[in-house]
């Protein structure tokens, strides 16, 4: 180990880290509002929107980022769609996870058995408080564990934003090593930033996991 | 209608060299698959154990294969390895080391989660029938399990041939680095047909995925 050159390479991949995580968390933002809607036009069974909803999450669930990604920042700018590395990153992650969640938030309402709502309001509460006090905690609990599995889903998946172009970890390894060949240094550094960007998100999904378990009614 | 570059592709053999490509990148899903079906089993089997250490080792295992993206695995075994070993590796068995690894953590936990929800009574009736440990896999736990497992399997594979069109990045040439090549060589008749061949692939990648991701929804609806 060479550690002269891991000190002078920290600035370059903590760099990339926050480029990463920068891009990484507005696009798991944009992919949390894109599930939500899509799971709310399929819950509510609104006609037409509903199918194309349908196409759209199976097309981002059936085909890799890297190829989502390609489409994005190579494909579009010649119908005349130009975009930025950097929004094409977020935007690209936004898709694939929004396709993701709507599937998560989908079966999170989905587990919640009618009669719940029915029993709530045969109590008298009304639609509103029957979903805001009956239905919403309990969907919410089911799905928070899927979620916090998709942000780290997704927070790998960002592994690919080399390819277009943004100078994230991978690309600054893989410059690194190309630069001065030392190969060992390099992949040891890229795992320990990957390791202090997902451990701490997979530490949360297992204590948040456990501790959700307790809002559960009934079953 | 500006000319989105669609005819590139049937010029000569370009297509048939872009599914060439594709195929480069199923095959290395498809034998990882298998890998990880076949060691997965064994695996989830001996997740199970009760053995403290076995199990703390698969739970590190389990932990790395989900925190590290495959890319980076990718690359410490393409690069990594092979300057620390010294050996020639080439990248197809490097993806196919990385994708088996990644796989038989996977199939393994889905293994271990199948077996687990097999009511305990099963094991306690069948020992108390007088089977021996391995017959009770072999006659009750196991044809219940594969049932379970099969569309779960299944959706493995989409994950797999998914995540193969990284292998690009350790220089195969696969589906999307033919799709590069294409344009690159018809920059100057078809100056859009980054268009047309990446629209084509993007829709590629949905034909192979899609069918067999309905295949394990229907399987799952139906055996559940």
């Amino acid at each position: 180990m060479d550690w002269d050159a891991i000190i002078s390479y920290l600035p370059r991949y903590k760099d990339a880290l926050l480029l990463t995580v920068k891009i990484g968390w507005l696009g798991i933002l944009l992919a949390f509002i894109i599930g939500v809607l899509c799971a709310a036009v399929i819950h509510q069974k609104i006609p037409v929107l509903r199918q194309i909803t349908g196409f759209y999450i199976e097309l981002f669930r059936n085909t890799p980022l890297l190829v989502q990604l390609f489409f994005l920042y190579f494909a579009l700018p010649k119908v005349g769609v130009r975009v930025s590395p950097q929004f094409c990153g977020s935007l690209g992650l936004g898709l694939l996870g929004g396709a993701y969640m709507a599937e998560t938030f989908r079966s999170g309402l989905e587990n919640i058995a009618p009669i719940q709502s029915e029993s709530a309001q045969s109590l008298g509460m009304s639609k509103m408080q029957a979903f805001r006090y009956v239905i919403l905690p309990q969907a919410v609990s089911s799905s928070v564990p899927g979620l916090l599995a998709n942000v780290i889903f997704l927070l790998k998946e960002t592994s690919v934003f080399s390819t277009i172009s943004l100078m994230d970890l991978m690309f600054t390894a893989k410059d690194l090593i190309g630069m001065y060949a030392k190969t060992i240094e390099c992949l040891t550094l890229l795992v320990v930033f990957y390791l202090i960007m997902l451990l701490p998100v997979s530490i949360l999904g297992s204590l948040v996991e456990r501790r959700l378990r307790h809002a559960e009614f009934g079953n | 209608m500006p000319n989105l570059g669609i005819d590139v592709l049937f010029k000569g053999k370009n297509f048939l060299r872009l599914l060439g490509g594709l195929w480069a990148a199923v095959r290395i899903s498809l034998i990882s698959v298998a890998i990880s079906i076949a060691l997965g089993l064994v695996m989830g089997m001996l997740m199970t154990s009760q053995n403290k250490i076995l199990k703390a080792v698969f739970r590190v295992y389990l932990e790395v294969v989900r925190i590290m993206p495959q890319l980076v695995l990718l690359f410490i075994v393409y690069f990594g390895t092979t300057r620390v070993f010294g050996w020639d590796l080439s990248a197809e068995y490097a993806a196919i080391i990385v994708f088996s690894f990644w796989g038989v953590a996977e199939m393994g936990d889905l293994v271990r989660g199948a077996l687990i929800s097999i009511p305990k009574i099963q094991y306690e009736s069948a020992q108390a029938l007088g089977m021996t440990g391995l017959q009770i896999y072999l006659y009750v736990i196991l044809p219940q399990t594969i049932r379970r497992l099969i569309p779960l399997s299944i959706n493995l594979i989409t994950r797999m041939i998914k995540t193969t069109s990284l292998v690009m990045m350790i220089g195969i040439v696969e589906v999307l680095k033919v799709a590069q090549q294409i344009i690159e060589a018809n920059r100057r008749t078809s100056p859009n047909a980054a268009f047309g061949v990446f629209a084509v692939v993007f829709l590629l990648y949905f034909i192979v995925c899609w069918p067999i991701s309905r295949l394990a929804a229907y399987l799952e609806r139906r055996w559940s």
